[in-house]
């Protein structure tokens, strides 16, 4: 596979077509799995972890669920072209350094992605557009018993799939939803929502910006517990949880716009405005004026653009994005030019 | 050997502590060991009181409590304790009395109730001596933090059979 091809292609995650994809921009699952007689990759001998990815390759190649699949590995890849796959979410940070050993398998649509030798020996993900886990984990179930039949996995009857971090042992599944929260913010409901969120077994980080401070108000819930329950009691306990913070966001969307009209379309608009004519724009305000426009789109103060492209533009305004569009690598300053271009090009009337 | 507290029956639970790199021992009777029950896991905590009760078994090694180490892979707890990652895949065996309190603290639970590995699935074996003895021992963690003592010197007792019937062979491989 040819990276540079991603760069103009449009994930299937990110059409913005998924149920509740108003609120919801994507799902994710994650499944941990080690392939059994290794050890974990932290304690791996080089050797052993070049055994580890020639075994995945081997069984990935045999998996009719992982038919067309590309294979890369990391160290023949470029770092701006690593960074880039964790922009596109891919594959992890953590993945991008000490490339030695590690891979990541791709299937065309972007769709599935499984991590060689990350953390785990395998880290399978399946992404899917807006409130969709029941599919995700669909798709990934059937990826993981395709690769149960060809590789062991660290498997014990009482503790389930065995990984390197005790927090994934039991079923290694993580379900994760991104969901763009700007009303609930905007009339204080969060903290009350994160509170009673970690008291049901899910965390909350923001998906953009430092420590607690979110930028964007995109938020990623998570289950925390992996053991204890089967995997689609997990998934059910996510999703119960986050059609509840949905309605108080629809809700909460509503009452605004009939309470508050004018300041919410003004606020659109010069959101608009100022993504129309910036000249220089850091990733920072891009997101948060992006975000209101999205919240504009949904409350139908404005038409355009579709939501695809306000979800394209959150990937593209990423500083390895940029590079890879203009070919070479640029400095913040030069990034912060090239991603006002961007966006005026993206939204012109 | 008498009970150190009531000094009439026999003593059956042994707990051992590590103060200051000194050893504490202690005998008790079934009786006085669930009387005290509370009082000793608040002071010696249940990894220890297991330590003492489970005085089989376990690798040589998790009796001096800072040399704990996978007999597998050779990582120590003391790095697990450090950078949070576990060295292989036994060492959820290895370190089972550190780990079980450490899971059911994270999630609520140390039972797997999602779905089986394929090839278990099918395999449908019955559970090798070694897995059954690693169910035992995971009854008697239960019973002692249940703190149901004379089940859990019940289950100790099978153990050592179980354990004695494997042979010298595991024994040796442990020191
Ligand atoms: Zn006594
Ligand atoms: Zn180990």
């Amino acid at each position: 596979m040819k990276i540079d091809n991603l760069l103009y292609k449009e994930s299937e995650w990110l059409k913005g077509t998924g149920p509740k994809a108003n609120t919801v921009i994507s799902s994710r699952i994650r499944l941990a799995r080690n392939v059994d007689g290794y050890n974990f990759f932290t304690t791996a001998s080089p050797e052993t972890k070049r055994k580890i990815f020639d075994d995945i390759q081997a069984a990935v190649k045999k998996c009719k669920t992982l038919k067309g699949a590309s294979l890369l590995s990391m160290k023949e890849i470029t770092e701006l072209d690593r960074q880039f796959l964790v922009e596109r979410h891919l594959m992890s940070l953590e993945h991008v350094a000490e490339p030695e050993s590690k891979g990541l398998v791709l299937d065309d649509k972007e769709v599935v992605s499984i991590m060689i030798n990350e953390e785990d020996h395998l880290r399978i993900q399946v992404l899917q557009s807006g409130f969709n886990l029941t599919e995700a984990w669909r798709i990934i179930d059937a990826i993981d018993n395709d690769l149960a039949e060809r590789l062991r996995f660290a498997f014990s009857p009482r503790y389930g799939f065995l990984t390197a971090c005790p927090t994934n042992t039991g079923t290694g599944l993580r379900g994760s939803v991104m969901l763009h929260l700007p009303a609930l913010a905007m009339t204080n409901q969060l903290n009350s929502v994160f509170q009673a969120i970690s008291k049901l077994g899910l965390t909350i980080r923001g998906l953009y910006g430092e420590g607690t401070e979110a930028t964007g108000e995109f938020y990623q819930i998570s289950n925390q517990v992996t053991l204890g329950y089967s995997e689609t009691d997990l998934i059910d306990n996510i999703e119960k949880i986050i059609s509840r913070i949905i309605g108080r966001e629809n809700t909460t969307r509503a009452s605004l716009l009939s309470k508050n009209k004018e300041e919410i379309t003004d606020k659109v608009w010069r959101a608009m405005g100022t993504l129309r004519s910036a000249r220089i724009i850091t990733s920072n305000e891009t997101i948060t004026l992006l975000s209101t426009i999205r919240l504009g789109i949904d409350l139908a103060i404005i038409k355009e653009p579709d939501v695809k492209v306000l979800n394209e533009l959150f990937i593209l305004m990423q500083p390895a994005h940029l590079q890879k569009l203009e070919g070479k690598a640029l400095s913040p300053q030069e990034r912060d030019v090239k991603r006002a271009a961007l966006i005026r090009e993206k939204l012109k009337s | 050997m008498m009970c150190d507290i009531c000094n009439k029956r026999e003593a059956t639970v042994h707990l051992t502590e590590i103060i200051n790199d000194k050893v504490t021992k202690m005998h008790l009777c079934e009786a006085c060991a669930k009387e005290k029950g509370e009082e000793m896991e608040t002071h010696f905590g249940i990894s220890d009181l297991l330590q003492g009760l489970a005085d089989f078994g376990v690798p040589h090694e998790v009796k001096g409590k800072k040399n704990l180490k996978c007999a597998a892979c050779g990582f120590m707890f003391s790095d697990f304790q450090k950078i949070g990652r576990l060295g292989c895949p036994k060492c959820y065996d290895s370190f089972a009395p550190q780990l079980v309190p450490l899971l059911k603290r994270i999630h609520g639970s140390d039972r797997h109730m999602g779905k089986l590995a394929l090839k278990m699935e099918k395999g449908k074996q019955q559970p090798s001596r070694v897995q059954e003895l690693q169910e035992l021992k995971i009854k008697l963690q239960e019973a002692i933090a249940g703190e149901a003592f004379e089940e859990a010197v019940v289950i100790r007792d099978k153990i050592r059979q179980l354990e004695n019937s494997l042979g010298q062979r595991e024994d040796n491989e442990n020191r």
